[in-house]
C-alpha cells in the first residue's frame, strides 16, 4: 500500500517542480486524520519552552527554563508536587496531562522576533510541541503569538509587559499570566501619590520601541490623573550603553521625578548614571528628587545594587509573598536550585500548569477545547493570590506589587520589599479600553490548525 | 545545454538534485531514534536553506566577483522583508506581488546606497555600506515606527491585522501567504517504515526560485560582464588606466546583489508573514559574510553551502540541552556521563556559536578557500590515488583568497 502512495506522490511532486502542481492547489491541502496540529498519539505529549538563552535577557530565559523544568516534573510526579498541592482546581494528578507523560523540548529566541519564530516553528514542526511557553520581551511574545495562531497551537506567553500582547495584538490562542504596563501605572499611581504628593512634575526617559511607549503612556495616563504634570518625555535609543546625555538635562528642566521606562541592562545603566549625578539628594521646587522604575525585576535589582535603594517600582510577583502558594512553590523552587525564584520564573511555572490543568479539565489537547477551559478561568494557589483569566482578552487579572529597593538587605536576595499589594479591582479595565486597541481588538476565531 | 558548458550544467543538476530531493536527504534518521535530533528535513529549516542560499549567492556576485565586501547586506534583505509584507497589508495574501516589490525596491535601495558606498574602495566601502544598514536598521527599528507614521511596527515587527485593506483578498483563499490558493504552509507527509518525509509548498516555491537564482548566477559569472569583474577584483587601478571607468560594472554587480537579497527578503516573508528589524542588524550582514566565505568565496556553489552549514548550527545545535546530552551518555556510569555532558555542554544549546567560531577559525586557516577547497582536496586525493601523475586542474572556478 504503501509503495503505491509512494508513487503517486512522487509523481505529483514531479508535476509540481515542473510548475504544474501550481495550477492544482488540492494536492496539497491537509490530508491528515489529526483533528488538531500534533494531536499526540503515542505515551507522551511535547511542550515547548522558548526562552532567551543568549542576549540581554539571558539571566531571564535561564531563569524560567528552570522553572518550566520543575513544572513539568511536577506535572509526572516527581519531586514534591510543588504548586499542585495548593492549586484550587485538582484535575491534575501527578501522572502527566490526561495520562501521558510531559516532555519538553528547549529552543533559543535569541530576544529577536526572527529567531524566535524560526525555534518556535522548529518545535512545531519537527518536535510535534503542542504548546509554546515563556519569552522574556514584548516584540519577541507579540511574534510568537501569532505564529502560533496560524500554526494551531496554544501559546502561553512568559514574561511579556507591554500592552499591545493582550491589546492590540491580542489572540484567540494565546494567553497572558504576566501582569502589563495599565496595571503598573494603575498600581504605582496611589503609592506616589501617598509619597511624593499630588503636584509633582515628572520627566520620562523611554527606551524607544513598542513596550516603552505603551508603558510610558499608562503611566503619563495615571500620573496626570492624580494631579501631575508631565515637563517632557525622551525616548533613548535601545542600544545606549551611557545615558549621561540625557540625565543633564534633567536637572535642568525643572522636574522633579524621574520615570525610567528602561528594562533590563538600559534600566541598570540609566538608573548608575543617574546616581552618579547625584539626582537623589538634590533639592527641586523644595521637595526631594525621587526615581521610579515602574517595571521591576529581580534581576535587574541584582544588577543595580546599592543604586536602587528606595526606588519604587512594581512586580507580578515577588518571592517574599505570604501565601500558601508563594510558600510551596519556593520552597520547590529553592530547594532544588538553591535560590528563590524570580519574577519571570513563576510566570512561567504557573502558565505550564495553568496549560496542564485546562487540558485536564477539557479532556482534550484540542487548542479550541483548551481555550474554552480557560477562558473565565478562576484560580489560586499559585503564588499571586485569587487570579482570573478573562475571556475577553486573554488577559490574567490578579493583585500587583508595588515594591521598593530595600534599604538594608540582609542577603543577596531581598534586594526589593514589598511596599503595597494593590488589589485587583483597582488595576482592572475594560477590554475595549483605549491603550488595548479600543473596540477594534479582537481575538479572531480559536485555531486547531490541520 | 542551456547555455551552459557541461561542469556548469553538471554542477546545476546537483544542485537542483539538493533543492529538490532535500526533505529525503535532511531527514536521513528514523524519526523515532535518538538521531532524529540531527534531522533538518523540517519546512521552516529547509525554507532557510535555500532563501539563505539565494542570499549568498547574491553576495558572492559582488563580493566573489569584484572582491567589493559589503557590510550592509542585510539592509537589503530587510527592505525585502518590509515591501512583501506591505503587499500582503494592501493587496492580500497572494505571494507573488510581494516578492515582485520587494526585488524592485530592493533594488532601488541598492542603487541609491550604490551612488555613495561605491565612490570609496576597500576598507572604507565596507564601513560605508555598515553605516547604511545601521541607519537602517536604526530606522526601522524606532524612527519609522512611531504611532504617527507607522510604517515598520519597531520591535514587535511588521505583521498583517485583520483591518488591514487586503484589497485582493477573497473569501475563498487561505488565511496566509498562498500562490492562487496554495497556501505556503501546506505540508504533506509521507511516511515510509519509521521515517517520516515532509513535502512543503513554500519549500518548493523557494528551492524552485533558487535554482533559477543559481543559474542566473552561473551565467553572470561566465558572461563578459562577469570577465569585467573579475578585472576590477584583480587589478582596479589597471583598469583605470587602460580607459575605462570601472563603477559602472561595481554599481551593476551591487545593484543585482541587493536585488538578490531583496528576493531573499521577500521570500521569507512569504513563508512566514512576519518582518522584524533584527534583520537588517549588523550580525545578520555578518552573517552572509561567513556563509560565503566559509563556503569558499568566487565559486558557484559554495554560498549555498555556507549558508546551509551556518542555518543547521543555529537551528539544530542550539536545540541540544543538556537533558538531551544526559540522554545521550546515560549508558556510562554516572561520574564519567556527568563528565562527558560537562564537557560537551559548553559547545551546543546556546554555545552553539562557539562551535562555529571554531570551525570557522579551522577552515579559514587550513582551508582558505572554504568547503569547495575542502572538496576538492578530497577529490584531488581519490584522483591521485587511481592515476598517480595526471595533472589535474581544479574542477571548479578558482576561489578568492
Amino acid at each position: 500500500m504503501s509503495k503505491s502512495n509512494l508513487t503517486r506522490r512522487g509523481l505529483l511532486r514531479n508535476s509540481a517542480i515542473a510548475g504544474a502542481g501550481i495550477a492544482m492547489p488540492t494536492i496539497f491541502t491537509a490530508s491528515s486524520a489529526a483533528a488538531y496540529t500534533n494531536e499526540p498519539t503515542g505515551s507522551s505529549v511535547t511542550l515547548g519552552f522558548n526562552v532567551p538563552q543568549t542576549g540581554p535577557y539571558a539571566d531571564e530565559g535561564s531563569d524560567e527554563l528552570l522553572a518550566q523544568q520543575l513544572a513539568v516534573e511536577h506535572l509526572n510526579g516527581e519531586g514534591d508536587g510543588g504548586c499542585l498541592n495548593t492549586f484550587t482546581s485538582k484535575a491534575l494528578k501527578g501522572n502527566g496531562i490526561l495520562g501521558k507523560k510531559v516532555e519538553f523540548v528547549t529552543g533559543d529566541t535569541q530576544t529577536k522576533s526572527d529567531a524566535a519564530r524560526a525555534s518556535a516553528k522548529s518545535m512545531i514542526e519537527k518536535d510535534g510541541a503542542i504548546m509554546i511557553n515563556g519569552g522574556s520581551s514584548s516584540g519577541v511574545a507579540v511574534a510568537v503569538q501569532g505564529l502560533c495562531q496560524e500554526a494551531g497551537v496554544i501559546f502561553m506567553a512568559g514574561l511579556t509587559h507591554a500592552n499591545d500582547t493582550t491589546g492590540k495584538d491580542r489572540k484567540a490562542n494565546g494567553f497572558r499570566h504576566f501582569f502589563n504596563a495599565y496595571m503598573s501605572g494603575a498600581a504605582l499611581a496611589p503609592v506616589l501619590a501617598n509619597e511624593m504628593g499630588k503636584d509633582r512634575r515628572a520627566y520620562h526617559l523611554t527606551a524607544d520601541y513598542n513596550w516603552g511607549w505603551t508603558q510610558e503612556e499608562s503611566i503619563v495616563a495615571s500620573t496626570e490623573a492624580l494631579g501631575w504634570e508631565t515637563v517632557n518625555t525622551v525616548k533613548t535609543p535601545l542600544a545606549s550603553t551611557d545615558f549621561s546625555s540625557y540625565i543633564t538635562p534633567v536637572l535642568n528642566s525643572g522636574a522633579d521625578v524621574l520615570v525610567l521606562n528602561h528594562y533590563g541592562g538600559n534600566m541598570v545603566n540609566s538608573l548608575s548614571n543617574a546616581i552618579q549625578f547625584d539626582l537623589l539628594s538634590k533639592q527641586v521646587n523644595g521637595k526631594d528628587f525621587k526615581i521610579v522604575v515602574p517595571l521591576y525585576s529581580e534581576l535587574m535589582a541584582a544588577g543595580a545594587g546599592e543604586n536602587i535603594k528606595g526606588v519604587l517600582g512594581s512586580m507580578n510577583y515577588n518571592w517574599q509573598l505570604d501565601n500558601e502558594g508563594s510558600k510551596q512553590f519556593v520552597k520547590s523552587f529553592g530547594e532544588k536550585y538553591g535560590k528563590p525564584p524570580s519574577n519571570s520564573a513563576q510566570t512561567c511555572y504557573a502558565q505550564v500548569l495553568l496549560y496542564a490543568d485546562a487540558c485536564e479539565r477539557a479532556g482534550t489537547f484540542n487548542p479550541c477545547g483548551v481555550v474554552e477551559a480557560l477562558e473565565g478561568f478562576e484560580f489560586d494557589g499559585l503564588g499571586n493570590g485569587p487570579t482570573l483569566y478573562r475571556a475577553e482578552d486573554h488577559q490574567c487579572f490578579k493583585d500587583v506589587l508595588v515594591v521598593r529597593g530595600a534599604q538594608n538587605p540582609t542577603n543577596a536576595y531581598d534586594t526589593l520589599e514589598i511596599v503595597e499589594i494593590t488589589p485587583v479591582d483597582q488595576v482592572t479595565y475594560a477590554p475595549n479600553h483605549p491603550m488595548f486597541g479600543g473596540d477594534d481588538a479582537t481575538l479572531g476565531e480559536c485555531n486547531p490548525g490541520a | 545545454m542551456l547555455g551552459l558548458n557541461k561542469k556548469d550544467f553538471n554542477l546545476l543538476l546537483i544542485v537542483m538534485a539538493l533543492a529538490l530531493l532535500a526533505p529525503f536527504l535532511l531527514n536521513p534518521f528514523p524519526s523515532d531514534s535518538g538521531l532524529a535530533q540531527f534531522n533538518a528535513g523540517y519546512p521552516d529549516l529547509m525554507q532557510k536553506f535555500v532563501i539563505f542560499g539565494i542570499f549568498a549567492i547574491g553576495f558572492n556576485i559582488l563580493f566573489g566577483l569584484t572582491g567589493y565586501l559589503s557590510f550592509g547586506h542585510a539592509a537589503f534583505l530587510g527592505v525585502g522583508s518590509y515591501s512583501c509584507v506591505w503587499m500582503f497589508k494592501l493587496l492580500g495574501y497572494n505571494v507573488l506581488p510581494g516578492i515582485m516589490l520587494s526585488v524592485v525596491t530592493s533594488g532601488i535601495f541598492a542603487y541609491l546606497i550604490g551612488i555613495v558606498s561605491l565612490r570609496r574602495s576597500g576598507i572604507y566601502f565596507s564601513i560605508l555600506t555598515l553605516a547604511f544598514a545601521q541607519m537602517s536598521f536604526a530606522l526601522a527599528y524606532s524612527v519609522l515606527s512611531n504611532p504617527k507614521f507607522n510604517l515598520t511596527n519597531g520591535e514587535t515587527g511588521l505583521q498583517v491585522y485583520a483591518d488591514d485593506p487586503q484589497i485582493f483578498h477573497s473569501a475563498s483563499a487561505p488565511d496566509l501567504p498562498h500562490l492562487f490558493g496554495l497556501s505556503m504552509r501546506a505540508t504533506e507527509k509521507l511516511q515510509i517504515g519509521a521515517w517520516e518525509f515532509q513535502f512543503n509548498a513554500g519549500y518548493y516555491l523557494c528551492a524552485i526560485i533558487m535554482i533559477a537564482m543559481f543559474y542566473l548566477s552561473i551565467r553572470i559569472f561566465r558572461s563578459p560582464f562577469g570577465m569585467m569583474l573579475r578585472a576590477i577584483k584583480s587589478n582596479n587601478t589597471r583598469m583605470n588606466y587602460t580607459g575605462l571607468n570601472a563603477r559602472p560594472y561595481t554599481l551593476a554587480a551591487f545593484v543585482i546583489s541587493g536585488m538578490y537579497a531583496g528576493l531573499a527578503g521577500g521570500l521569507l516573508s512569504a513563508m512566514d508573514p512576519l518582518a522584524g528589524a533584527e534583520r537588517m542588524q549588523w550580525t545578520a550582514s555578518g552573517e552572509v559574510v561567513l556563509m560565503t566565505i566559509l563556503g569558499g568565496a568566487g565559486t558557484l556553489i559554495g554560498p549555498v553551502l555556507g549558508s546551509g552549514l551556518i542555518k543547521y548550527f543555529e537551528n539544530i545545535f542550539s536545540k541540544i540541552n543538556s537533558t538531551v546530552l544526559h540522554n545521550w551518555f546515560s549508558f556510562l556510569p554516572e561520574g564519567l556521563e556527568d563528565l562527558m555532558v560537562t564537557l560537551i555542554y559548553p559547545f551546543v544549546g546556546k554555545g552553539w556559536h562557539l562551535t562555529l567560531g571554531v570551525m570557522f577559525m579551522l577552515i579559514v586557516i587550513f582551508l582558505p578557500g572554504g568547503l569547495v577547497e575542502g572538496g576538492q582536496r578530497v577529490k584531488r586525493l581519490f584522483k591521485r590515488r587511481k592515476s598517480s601523475d595526471t595533472d589535474d586542474e581544479a574542477t571548479q572556478s578558482t576561489p578568492a583568497e
